[in-house]
């Protein structure tokens, strides 16, 4: 006999995609269900079944169900190290393009993509880069395009910021606003934030530089798969992808189209290994 | 499934040490410790461990020998016996939480779990060995006398009790024993 909570979990998963568009069908199950349990939980429900009521009859809880289930905050330059490389790695290459594309896929709130934005800034490239930022939450893009981060967070993204080499000092960057910071103009002007799920949607542009990290994590290897193919078509060849550091592309680059550049970086290059012909076709819609 | 917080890595050193190497049973442990680097905890426990240690992967199996949670990362067990990671929130200020990884397993393998709870300042791990016990799992909790912080077995004793309450080096035997009946049983 089929487990209650099991059945509650799928129903709600079908109600998600065929009410809204939302597809979780093929997220790592654990995860998944724990973010589920939490949902029910915040809103103080009985069970899952009362979740799916909830999401089939109140429209307006739909984008904090979606905050709550995609990608979760994060933190300015999580990994200091890794930027580090991606300084010294990936920028010195990126500066022979006239133009630079940068897909980040899973934005969350932002962090980032500002760490990239003041990076970017510093090596003199920011000027010739457009950076796509891309999440499904609504609610994650609306905080993202704020460019707002808590104050009480400065001190340690600052030594994070530090620690990635960065040049000054990290609160130039920000004006003080009410307990946050604002990120300054000057650094949200090349960044587009868009609405874009990497379980439904395809390519929209050919980047140089694409960073998913602790994303991966969250999907079953198929959709995996497809989130890497995806990352594949959307590179140049040479291109580089960055991945969480914790995650590898061991289980989900079926067609060898990445190679293994730095393994604590977990960052990889576009290899020159034609793609099979079928491909994801739709496109995402970007939001205003 | 093992957790272990202050005081933990001598128990968990002892409860290693002590082991079979016959022992096939996967042994998963979150350990809290501060940096995400756990390299140097996987060499420290391997000097002493009979079995393997390594650190668990994403998409990983779980196969015989010793398993730590990345730094910074939830460790979590999918039901086709695969390890999974997620960044999302501490749970009660931990990540990798011991919590987090107990009620995955509960959750996926139900009454094929063990879970050890070892020493600790704080009280995760209490609701995971919880979700053990209901699920029909085994529960296992470090003797407070002999943990150098008491106050996590306590707590997971004060939830859900214990089908045992046993020092590390018995802890380990207790374990064997599971173990070595289980493949009786077998024949």
């Amino acid at each position: 006999m089929a487990r209650r909570e099991d059945i509650e979990l799928d129903l709600f998963i079908g109600a998600l995609k065929r009410r809204y568009g939302y597809d979780f069908s093929d997220y790592a199950q654990a995860s998944l269900r724990r973010r589920v349990l939490g949902l029910v939980s915040h809103y103080q429900l009985a069970n899952i079944s009362q979740l799916t009521e909830k999401l089939l009859h109140d429209e307006a809880a739909l984008p904090d169900i979606i905050a709550q289930l995609s990608v979760p905050v994060s933190e300015m330059f999580r990994d200091p190290e890794v930027f580090a490389t991606l300084r010294s790695e990936v920028f010195p290459v990126l500066a022979s393009y006239p133009l630079i594309n940068i897909w980040q896929a899973g934005c969350a709130r932002g962090e980032e993509v500002y760490s990239l934005a003041i990076l970017l800034h510093e090596a003199g490239l920011y000027e010739r880069t457009q950076i796509y930022a891309t999440d499904m939450s609504p609610r994650a893009l609306e905080a993202a395009r704020e460019g707002i981060v808590p104050a009480r967070e400065l001190r340690q993204y600052a030594e994070h910021y530090r620690r990635a080499g960065g040049q000054h000092t990290l609160s130039d960057y920000f004006h003080a606003r009410y307990g946050h910071l604002k990120l300054d103009d000057s650094l949200r002007r090349n960044v587009v934030f868009a609405a874009h799920n990497l379980a439904t949607d395809g390519p929209f542009c050919e980047a140089q530089l694409i960073l998913c990290r602790n994303v991966l994590i969250y999907f079953r290897s198929s959709l995996q798969r497809r989130a890497v193919a995806l990352f594949a078509e959307s590179l140049v060849r040479g291109g580089w992808l960055c991945l969480g550091t914790k995650e590898s592309l061991r289980f989900s680059d079926e067609t060898g189209s990445f190679t293994l550049v730095d393994a604590a970086s977990a960052l990889y290059r576009r290899s020159g290994a034609p793609l099979p012909l079928s491909t994801p076709a739709a496109k995402p819609h970007a939001a205003s | 499934m093992i957790g272990a917080s202050a005081g933990g890595l001598a128990a968990l050193r002892v409860l290693l040490g002590a082991l079979d190497l016959r022992f096939a049973w996967p042994l998963v442990t979150v350990m809290h410790i501060a940096e995400p680097d756990i390299s140097g905890l996987v060499s420290l426990l391997g000097r002493t461990s009979v079995l393997p240690v390594r650190e668990a992967h994403s998409g990983e199996a779980l196969a015989a020998g010793v398993w730590l949670a990345p730094g910074n990362y939830h460790l979590l067990i999918e039901r086709d016996a695969k390890f999974a990671l997620s960044v999302d929130a501490r749970v009660a200020h931990a990540r990798p939480s011991i919590d987090v990884l107990f009620e995955s397993a509960a959750d996926s393998f139900a009454a094929r779990v063990i879970g050890v709870v070892l020493s600790g300042a704080n009280d995760d791990g209490a609701r995971g060995l919880a979700a053990i016990r209901a699920a029909g799992g085994l529960a296992l909790v470090q003797d407070p006398d002999s943990a150098e912080e008491p106050t996590m077995p306590r707590a997971a004793l004060q939830r859900c009790g214990a089908d045992a309450i046993l020092t590390p080096a018995l802890l380990a035997a207790r374990l064997q024993h599971e173990f070595d009946s289980c493949q009786t049983r077998k024949r």
